[in-house]
């Protein structure tokens, strides 16, 4: 087990800098999940951690050892790749042995090590299989044994279900947790998928075109998120945003419609502030916070609740009410904020206000 | 066929014997010729039944060699036809699959311009570089040897791109697994990459066996002393003169056994050789 460091680290492919600079701490035994938009960095980041991309500057260290020029087998970490990398000539049993193999193990270390990784896993009855015999939750399974028996200081994930189908990825990011829970090892997890990242994280860390926007834990990054990015990408459906202008103590978002700026902010607010509010932070008609007159455009009756899609302001509103109130679509409707629910952002710079 | 059309069927079937005939004929007359004794082949019309000389004119050949033209027994032509073959299929193979891998997963100086410079051989055939080759083949002293026959027949453009296009087809993901378990370039080579290219390997082993095997103009060259005669080359070396001179039984029953091994290697291998041109095992 181990700690993760990067310090000042930037990865440049060619002339263009893809990561830059970038401070993260990954504690001993601790599950972080890296979460970001496509082509964010993401995986470059992770593959810089393995040892399989060399940082431009920087530097990373592992178990307080620096690492940057020790080659990925000797930094006592194992990798799941999104579609497997397993070797397909060998049986599962070879697969995870492999590795041990390599490292001159003796042959009974072996076979305890993958065994209990079988029995953790409940491969027991496919090590004599062929990867191709395999469903693609097996597979991944197997992948993921592979990294086990290794017994290394770090598990790095790269989107290890996202090939998978939603059911299987549910049981899996199960899986995964409890396995957490029982080896209690330093893991890192890259997806683009933030319910993933919700439910497995310790703490997350929101990545947006090579910069991280934010980190912690995934609760604080709902209630507290630092950014505008980080305040549309968590959270299902996103957050709603009504740019507006600053009036006297708070922000005009048309119609006449003012948003009271909470007296701590008011200072550090300028001319141009987005205000935020989470669909589910919406009540039907008057819950103390300010109100907005909609004309609904769809509804979408999921059961439990109901989200109502509406225009305001040249904005598209997202509301999550409860389910047995719901309008219908094109009738009128009134909602109102919960009390102190709504986000500040300065629409400039795009950092929330106060923050 | 699902629908079920008896003036098509029996066309088709027409069809595929005429085919069938068209080449299973010469072959049948060859191997009728070999049984005869030159008085019967030059009697017309020639019989189409094989006769009683079978095992005469095979041990003949297989020990003694024709008496006219060249006299070197097909024994030893099928021995030296067989190393070359072997050592250029083999060889050819050996140079190729390490090739390709260096060029696909090595990072090195002149890399596009090496894969480049290999490419564009395949504009060269022996033929064209022929003159050369035998100067460098003089140069070095080994006409009329085995090293000789194969060697410079060794190098090959194409089965390195085949197996660059192959291995460009195995994830990247899996040589990143096997750098995180430990493996060296040379064990990924040994562990990874050569068993997932078995069957290529067979396939391309088949193709390369009968590319080497009817080498011609090649040992024509360069082989002047009949033990190093290839059983292609014995062939040509017996249709000595004139048509009544030639021991047309003898070479005949030659004929057919440099058909033999080639046939041989493709039903044998036949199952690998499909497989390989089709299979997807990644
Ligand atoms: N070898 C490379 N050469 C040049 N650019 C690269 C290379 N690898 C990645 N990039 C660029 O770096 C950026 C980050 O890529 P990365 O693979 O880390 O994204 P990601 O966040 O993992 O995305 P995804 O969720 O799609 O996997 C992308 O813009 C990509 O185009
Ligand atoms: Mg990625």
């Amino acid at each position: 087990m181990a700690e993760i460091s990067l310090q000042g680290v930037t990865k440049s492919f060619g002339k263009t800098e893809v990561i830059h600079t970038t401070d993260i701490t990954i504690n001993d035994g601790e599950f972080v999940v890296m979460v970001g938009p496509s082509g964010c960095g993401k995986s470059t980041i992770l593959r810089m951690i393995a040892g399989l991309e060399t940082s431009t500057t920087g530097e990373i260290r592992i178990a307080g050892k620096r690492v940057n020029e020790v080659e990925p087998k000797d930094r006592n970490i194992a990798m799941v790749f999104q579609n497997y990398a397993l070797y397909p000539h060998m049986s599962v049993y070879d697969n995870m042995a492999y590795g041990l193999k390599i490292r001159k193990l003796a042959k009974d270390d072996i076979e305890r090590r993958v065994q209990r990784a079988a029995k953790i896993l409940e491969l027991g009855q496919y090590l004599k299989r062929k990867p191709r015999e395999l469903s693609g939750g097996q597979r991944q399974r197997v992948a993921m044994g592979r990294a086990i028996v290794r017994e290394p200081a770090a598990f790095l994930f790269d989107e290890p279900l996202s090939n998978l189908d939603a059911k299987l990825r549910v049981q899996m990011r199960l899986e995964i947790q409890k396995l957490h829970r029982e080896l209690r090892t330093t893991s890192v997890y890259v997806t683009h998928d933030q319910v993933e990242a919700m439910t497995l994280a310790n703490r997350m860390i929101v990545i947006n075109a090579g910069v991280v926007e934010q980190i912690g834990a995934p609760l604080e990054v709902y209630d507290n998120p630092a950014s505008l990015f980080v305040a549309g990408f968590i959270g299902s459906p996103s957050m709603n945003f009504l740019p507006g202008l600053r009036s006297g103590d708070g922000v005009e978002v048309g119609e006449g419609l003012v948003v009271p700026l909470p007296p701590e902010i008011r200072g550090s607010a300028g001319e141009q502030v987005t205000v935020g509010v989470r669909p589910e932070h919406f009540v039907a008609g008057d819950g103390g916070g300010p109100r907005f007159k909609l004309r609904v455009d769809t509804v979408e009756a999921l059961g439990a609740d109901s989200l109502l899609h509406a225009g305001f302001n040249g904005s598209h509103l997202v509301v999550r009410i409860e389910g047995h109130s719901t309008p219908r679509a094109g009738s009128e409707f009134e909602v109102s904020v919960l009390p102190g629910k709504a986000y500040f952002f300065d629409t400039g710079t795009g950092k929330r206000l106060g923050a | 066929m699902v629908e079920n059309r008896p003036v098509r069927d029996v066309l088709a079937h027409a069809v595929l014997i005429t085919g069938v005939l068209l080449v299973a004929f010469p072959l049948w007359v060859t191997f009728v010729a070999s049984t005869l004794t030159f008085e019967q082949i030059v009697t017309v019309p020639m019989p189409l039944w094989p006769g009683d000389h079978f095992l005469a004119n095979y041990t003949q050949v297989l020990t003694a060699g024709s008496e006219k033209g060249s006299s070197a027994p097909v024994s030893t032509m099928l021995v030296n036809s067989l190393i070359m073959a072997l050592s250029i299929a083999t060889g050819k193979i050996a140079i190729s699959i390490l090739s390709a891998f260096a060029i696909v997963y090595f990072r090195f100086p002149g890399r596009s311009f090496f894969f480049w410079s290999v490419f564009v051989t395949l504009m060269l055939p022996v033929e064209v570089r022929i003159i050369p080759t035998f100067k460098v083949a003089s140069d070095l002293g080994i006409l009329n040897t085995h090293v000789g026959l194969a060697l410079p027949l060794i190098a090959s453009a194409t089965a390195t791109f085949l197996f660059r296009q192959f291995f460009m087809t195995i994830p990247d993901e899996l040589a990143e697994a096997a750098r995180i378990d430990g493996a060296g370039p040379v064990r990924f080579f040994i562990d990874v990459v050569l068993p997932l290219s078995k069957t290529h390997m067979a396939a391309l082993f088949v193709i390369l066996f009968i590319y080497g095997w009817n080498q011609y103009l090649w040992p024509l060259l360069i082989t002047t002393s009949e033990s190093m005669y290839t059983v292609v080359i014995g062939i040509k070396r017996m249709i000595a003169g004139g048509d009544a001179s030639n021991e047309w039984h003898l070479i005949m029953a030659t004929a057919m056994m440099a058909l033999m091994p080639p046939a041989l290697v493709v039903v044998l291998m036949q199952k690998w050789f499909v497989k390989g041109l089709v299979e997807t095992e990644k």
